[in-house]
């Protein structure tokens, strides 16, 4: 078996297999819990809470050899970042309330200062003569080599909280999101929600630390949600599709990393995301490239058509090699230009449905309904057949249609 | 209950009212003040809107209209001043309560669908945890049938057409079956068709006693539809029915040079042929 089926299928090792599952639920809480983030339209605030996470994990250390433990305890790092993320956090919300400053520019002061802060710390630390301070770096880019099953029981544990609080809190979330004004006025604490939304976001990014890293885990909070957009027209269904857009981008890139020797797990996770975001950009059936440029093609070849045919049907000449191209591959013009019968009873019809949009337009009361003319909308889509058959009545007489070539 | 005396201009400097708010006001607001940095939006307003009736608030652009709205549902902060709902305190009469926000103020391409939208209106009913079952959505369907849009309830919101988002957001706020309905500049950039379906929609809840208060701009049709006016130009100008208020003297005082004068005769002539 090759290495990456073996990977995928959890046979290549229990630490390999610890990490799939880790990765896979790490993703699946991230994406779910960063949906509103993104609907919020607050996705980079969430990249300064991530880095606001190093000088607490620093501190953390330290506090931890200080009161003569190891200072590589998980749980007590966790706690560390956690505090000085909101520390972080807190700035920011302060910042862009209580000056000038625009939130973009509270975020990139937050996320610098806390950052360079942080790697003042670390390398205080690495010239510290007591503690183990191997492996404190690897918070920045994540890892998996020593994943212990506490490890993962962590990720479980708290993305499996962070999904419930999304799940609970998607109502609000979703008012908050969609129409603060609205939101406000109708009894919800707007504040309350940005906050618990926050927490959400700094909970998985916490847990997500050792992992994946502070640097990349905010695309594993981000792209999900964003590939999932493309798929959904529901905000609660955008939630699950992010979740399992995250969840197969963890395990998967897990797996990959684990095939072969020295790829980054955090790197490789993000990348498998990013792969599914482009595939979604380029061929969702809605939202995707591919389909608004096949929607333009259709688009513009039944405009042709119709000019085309109107052309026709007033006995002028077509010129344009487009028009000809599509007029000719529906075998209504030959190859010189002379319309066929096809395309001779085709402009007849069409010219009569303008003189039939005519009288609509001078009789029928409804502007609702004659205010849909567009060129291309067949009438028949518009009017009942007793009103065409009407509007016939006052045309009268056959098709008065110059069908005659001739210029 | 009765309205006050027209208040006039000369009595703009008052600070504060300290009347309490009659008990049957759907909405009593007094000394309100806002502020954007150091400069006042709304400057110590009183006003009391009358049960029954449909108000409007006029005034020139920037004058604090769609602000004293906000900042009386608390969706702004205030910097002073009292809020009461139907004699209670606001904050313990939210459910009574129905507001139709100004139709720029959120983003269309949120992925939800137009009946999902109306049904935002009942998530206060419904809770936080318990499922939206049949009856919500008959519920909701109910409402987008009184505006005229059933036949596009599971259309994306970002599909419809200004008129249209008008109607959604006023079917998600006649979900909530309140008592008082607020709503900011509803026929702002709306086709004729939909002002119609509107207006009907609000003689409609005149008609059921609920009371409604509009942000309104258009001063020719503030006689054909509302019976009150309340003039502000950050400061309370005046307020009282059409009749007593919507007087040429009031306007002039709210929108300073910025109408014409014959402008303002025009708008106040057929009413005071009528009285």
């Amino acid at each position: 078996m090759n290495p990456l089926a073996e990977a995928l299928l959890l046979q290549a090792g229990y630490n390999a297999a610890l990490v799939g599952i880790g990765a896979g639920l790490l993703g699946f809480a991230a994406g779910a819990a960063g949906t509103f983030l993104f609907l919020r339209k607050r996705a980079l605030v969430s990249d300064a809470v991530a880095h606001a996470t190093l000088p607490g994990v620093g501190l953390a250390f330290i506090v931890m050899v200080m009161a003569g433990g190891d200072g590589r305890n998980l749980l007590g790092l966790l706690a560390g970042s956690a505090v000085s993320a909101w520390v972080g956090l807190w700035l920011v919300q302060w910042m862009t309330r209580t000056t000038r400053l625009s939130e973009d520019a509270a975020i990139g002061a937050v996320l610098s200062v806390f950052f360079g802060l942080g790697i003042v710390i670390l390398t205080v630390i690495q010239t510290m003569s007591s503690g183990r301070q191997a492996g404190l770096e690897s918070f920045l880019l994540g890892s998996t080599a020593g994943m212990l099953f506490n490890d993962a029981l962590i990720i479980a544990i708290g993305g499996s909280l962070a999904v419930i609080a999304t799940w609970l809190l998607r109502r609000p979330m979703t008012l908050v999101s969609f129409d603060p004004d609205y939101a406000a006025a109708s009894g919800t604490n707007v504040d309350r929600i940005d906050l618990a939304m926050m927490g959400l976001v700094m909970a998985v990014t916490v847990i997500g630390l050792k992992l994946v890293g502070l640097i990349l885990i905010i695309a594993l909070l981000i792209i999900p949600p964003v590939t999932a957009r493309f798929w959904t027209e529901r905000s609660d269904h955008v939630i699950w599709w992010a979740g399992i857009f995250g969840g197969v981008s963890g395990y998967v890139g897990a797996a990959i990393s684990a095939s072969a020797p020295a790829l980054p797990t955090g790197a490789i996770i993000v990348l498998v995301a990013a792969g599914l975001f482009g595939l979604s950009l380029l061929f969702a059936p809605a939202r995707g490239v591919a389909a608004a440029v096949l929607r333009h093609r259709r688009f513009q070849w039944r405009v042709h058509r119709r000019q085309g045919l109107l052309a026709m049907a007033r006995a002028e000449p077509i010129h344009d090699p487009f028009t000809l191209r599509v007029l000719g591959s529906e075998g209504l013009v030959r190859r010189d230009g002379v319309p066929t019968d096809a395309g001779r009873a085709q402009a007849a019809k069409i010219a009569r449905d303008e003189r039939r949009w005519d009288v609509a337009r001078q009789i029928h009361l409804d502007a609702g309904l004659t205010g849909r003319y567009d060129g291309l909308t067949p009438i028949e889509q518009v009017f009942t057949p007793d009103e065409i058959a009407e509007f016939d009545a006052r045309i009268g007489g056959p098709a008065p249609v110059a069908t005659q070539g001739g210029h | 209950m009765k309205q006050a005396a027209i208040t006039l201009a000369a009595d703009r400097g008052r600070v504060h009212s300290p009347a309490a708010p009659p008990e049957d006001s759907p909405l009593a607001i007094s000394g309100l003040t806002v502020s954007y940095g150091d400069k006042p939006a709304v400057f110590s307003v009183d006003a009391t809107f009358a049960p029954e009736a449909m108000t409007a608030i006029i005034g020139p652009n920037g004058a604090g209209k769609s602000t004293l709205l906000k900042a009386s549902l608390g969706v702004i902060p205030r910097v002073s001043g009292e809020v009461t709902v139907f004699g209670r305190p606001i904050e313990r009469a939210r459910e009574r309560i129905a507001y139709v926000p100004q139709r720029a103020s959120v983003d269309w391409d949120f992925p939800t669908t137009v009946i999902d939208v109306v049904l935002m209106g009942l998530y206060r009913r419904i809770g936080l945890v318990r499922r939206i079952g049949r009856a919500n959505r008959d519920t909701a369907l109910e409402c987008l049938d009184r505006v005229g849009m059933a036949d596009f309830a599971h259309r994306q919101i970002g599909q419809l057409s200004g008129g249209q988002q008008q109607r959604v957001f006023l079917a998600r706020a006649l979900a909530q079956d309140a008592d008082l309905y607020l709503l900011d500049e509803p026929f702002a950039g709306v086709d004729a068709a939909t002002e119609r379906a509107i207006i009907d929609v609000l003689k409609a809840l005149k008609a059921q006693s609920r009371a409604v208060v509009c942000v309104h701009h258009d001063l020719a049709t503030v006689r054909a539809y509302f019976d009150h006016v309340f003039l502000i130009n950050v400061r309370r100008i005046a307020q009282g029915t059409v009749e007593e208020a919507f007087t040429s003297e009031n306007l002039q005082a709210t929108y300073g040079g910025r109408l014409a004068t014959g402008h303002i005769d025009q708008l106040s002539l057929p009413g005071q042929q009528v009285s």
